[in-house]
């Protein structure tokens, strides 16, 4: 939807750095320096902040109710105003953004995690389908992505190389990353699971991500340039793989048209795609042409922290505005298999001069 | 007793996540998982005609309730496919081979299963294949062992599907998936440092920088500061029953008799109460106040119980903070 009323903006934003495994730290030894530093950049404090809601999933890592274990490093004790989705985190923006608009709050705490690095994490994806008819057969993440890039080349809509050519410039743009995760010149590999090679899939890793979120006057005074969510929506297609037609997302293009992105032209997109063809599929969706920098990050190809790497894409995008590189960009987050629920925000600096 | 130490060499441990889900089914799931145990392929109808295999309970358009049921073909095309030369744990085949997105002949949509071809270059979309059924059938999509190539069965025929009751005898009406994921547990710098310690008999409690609140056992922040908890403060052994519970029915795997007293103990030295069981005292006699100590575990590894001390009671007020 478009935001009614009030002005709220991403004011902050902090990542980890990205790492296969980080067997030394707990979740919220992971998560709490990411929190300090999105609480450092605005000045605030713990006792600031009016809402604060999380993302994450306790499958990964294999232990229940984590999040209420990370809640400790945000000081939730006397209680907080708080909240969690079990999932992406940029859902829990999208929850935090709606607390905003409400005027129940004047400033949020976004912040999720993911730790993938404990568990098989290809198998673990399995158990989020469809209990009868898909999960009993365990066909993992990158099998359903492979399955969408078939039917992409069959569609004449991209191939191999086109594909290797994204994970290139995905790579090669991360490198001015230091948060990413895998960076630089990389042979394409075998194929995990055809047509998809390594270099298609996005490294399995762990980390975390914070932004702060401020409404009206506040978020001024928070932050010299802070970008405004004009709009943001989120739609999920048919639950049945068989049903979709793979190499197009209806959803994003609904979530992107009620966010008012069709409305003026962006400059960034940040693309949550942890495959290389689901770019092919977003890109087309939404109508991208090439004056639009996608990913400058390098995307989720670069570093794909589960339950991070959407809010990663909100963050990189409302960064991109703070530093000026950026006027108007488009942000999307995906969940489930290739690219099942969808969710697009559209951002802006104020006019500069 | 303050001391800093630097992160210990990380502990894993082997964790294996196990559940069998019982799930029940609707009676479009039912049917068609019925129907695959008696080797019979059911769709639904939906509002705008097309038959959806596999079928579902709602229409994914509109979300009108489907009940108008059809029989289709065991035989149909591979919309699209991907190989997999690796096969993982509780997938259909252990061969390598292909997953197929297939649509069935007399079906609008397409089901997902594995495909057993010789290699990636006996595999196209658009071609034929039928299905193989599981030797033994229970009703569940395992009852297709998978798809198999069938070039000789010729293109789709264009007859429609035949309407079908979906009454079976005996029909299956629920589903049990048993799923298994094997992690690797670390537990992070603080809950390290305390079970590195707790290995030396040696309880390990973290202090808040900020509000000076000792934490036992620690988890590496504190939650009402959102600080980590930085320096480590050796508490106990000895503490203050604060209060308890007596447990009176037997847990499954826990060789322990009841009735049994489970209490929460605040270690001398500590900002908040532990949990622990209560030995060497009749149940009825453990109370508030009683002060304990840890009684170790035949490995030495961790506090197995906690027993009186034989010290007077604590004074109420020493602990009511800590309750
Ligand atoms: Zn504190």
């Amino acid at each position: 939807m478009s935001a009614p009323g009030r002005d709220v903006a991403i004011v902050a934003f902090a990542q980890s750095g990205h790492r296969r495994r980080t067997d030394d730290l707990s979740e919220v030894e992971m998560v709490m320096p990411v929190l300090h530093e999105v609480l450092r950049q605005t000045g605030l404090k713990t006792s600031d902040i009016d809402f604060t809601c999380s993302g994450s999933s306790d499958y990964l890592a294999g232990r229940a109710f984590s999040f209420t274990m990370t809640l400790d490093g945000v000081g939730a004790w006397p209680p907080i105003s708080e909240s969690h989705v079990e999932t992406d985190g940029a859902w829990a923006l999208y929850e935090a953004w709606v607390k905003l608009l409400t005027g129940e709050a004047d400033t949020a705490l976004v912040y999720s995690y993911g730790k993938s690095s404990p568990g098989p994490v290809r198998d673990v994806l399995t158990r989020q389908l469809d209990p009868y008819y898909l999960a009993p057969l365990w066909p993992d993440s990158v099998a359903l992505a492979a399955l969408q890039a078939q039917a992409l080349i069959d569609a004449g809509a991209t191939d191999e190389a086109a594909l290797a050519a994204i994970a290139a410039r995905s790579r090669a743009d991360a490198a001015a990353n230091p948060y990413a995760q895998v960076t630089g010149a990389r042979p394409q590999g075998d194929h995990v699971v055809a047509p998809l090679r390594t270099g298609d899939c996005p490294p399995i890793g762990d980390g975390a991500a914070a932004v702060i979120l401020a409404a009206g006057d506040r978020a001024r005074d928070l932050c010299a340039r802070p970008a405004w969510v004009r709009g943001m929506d989120h739609r999920v297609e048919a639950h049945s793989l068989g049903v979709r037609d793979l190499t197009d997302s209806p959803s994003t293009r609904l979530a992107a048209e009620r966010a008012g992105f069709f409305e003026r032209p962006v400059d960034t997109a940040e693309l949550h795609a942890p495959f290389t063809s689901q770019e092919v599929v977003l890109t087309k969706a939404l109508g991208l042409g090439d004056d639009v920098r996608i990913n400058p990050s390098g995307g989720a190809l670069a570093a794909n922290p589960l339950m991070a790497a959407g809010l990663i894409r909100l963050g990189e995008a409302a960064a991109g505005i703070h530093r000026g590189d950026s006027d108007r960009a488009l942000a999307h987050a995906t969940s489930g298999p290739c690219l099942q629920q969808n969710l697009v925000a559209v951002l802006e600096g104020d006019p500069r001069g | 007793m303050t001391a800093v130490t630097p992160p210990p060499e990380t502990l894993r441990a082997p964790l294996v996540v196990e559940f069998p889900f019982t799930r029940s089914l609707g009676p479009v799931q039912s049917a068609f998982l019925t129907g695959l145990r008696e080797r019979t392929v059911l769709g639904v109808r939906a509002e705008g005609g097309r038959v959806l295999v596999p079928p579902v309970e709602y229409d994914p358009e509109t979300a009108a309730e489907l009940r108008e049921l059809v029989e289709v073909a065991p035989t149909g095309t591979v919309t699209t496919w991907a190989w997999n030369p690796a096969p993982r744990p509780g997938q259909p085949l252990d061969a390598p081979f292909a997953w197929v997105l297939v649509r069935l002949d007399g079906a609008d949509t397409a089901l997902l299963h594995a495909l057993d071809a010789p290699g990636p270059d006996a595999v196209r979309t658009g071609m034929r294949v039928r299905i193989r059924w599981a030797a033994e059938r229970t009703g569940a999509i395992t009852d297709i062992a998978c798809f198999e190539p069938y070039e000789a069965g010729g293109a789709p025929g264009t007859r429609e599907p035949a309407p079908h009751s979906g009454v079976f005898d005996d029909p299956v009406t629920g589903i049990v998936a048993p799923a298994r994921l094997d992690y690797t547990y670390s537990p992070g710098r603080a809950q390290t440092r305390y079970l590195r310690a707790l290995s030396e008999r040696r309880v390990l409690g973290e202090r808040c920088p900020s509000c000076d609140k000792v934490y036992v056992p620690p988890r590496g922040a504190c939650p009402t500061c959102g600080v980590a908890t930085a320096d480590q403060v050796e508490v106990g052994p000895r503490g203050t029953v604060t209060t308890f519970c007596i447990v009176n029915i037997k847990a499954r795997n826990l060789d322990i008799e009841v009735p049994y007293v489970y209490a929460h103990i605040a270690l001398d030295g500590a900002g908040l109460a532990l949990h622990g069981r209560i030995g060497g005292i009749p149940y009825d006699q453990v109370r508030m106040g009683l002060r304990v100590e840890p009684v170790w575990s035949e490995d030495g590894r961790y506090p197995d119980h906690y027993r009186p001390t034989g010290e007077p009671d604590a004074d109420y007020d020493t602990y009511k903070e800590l309750l």
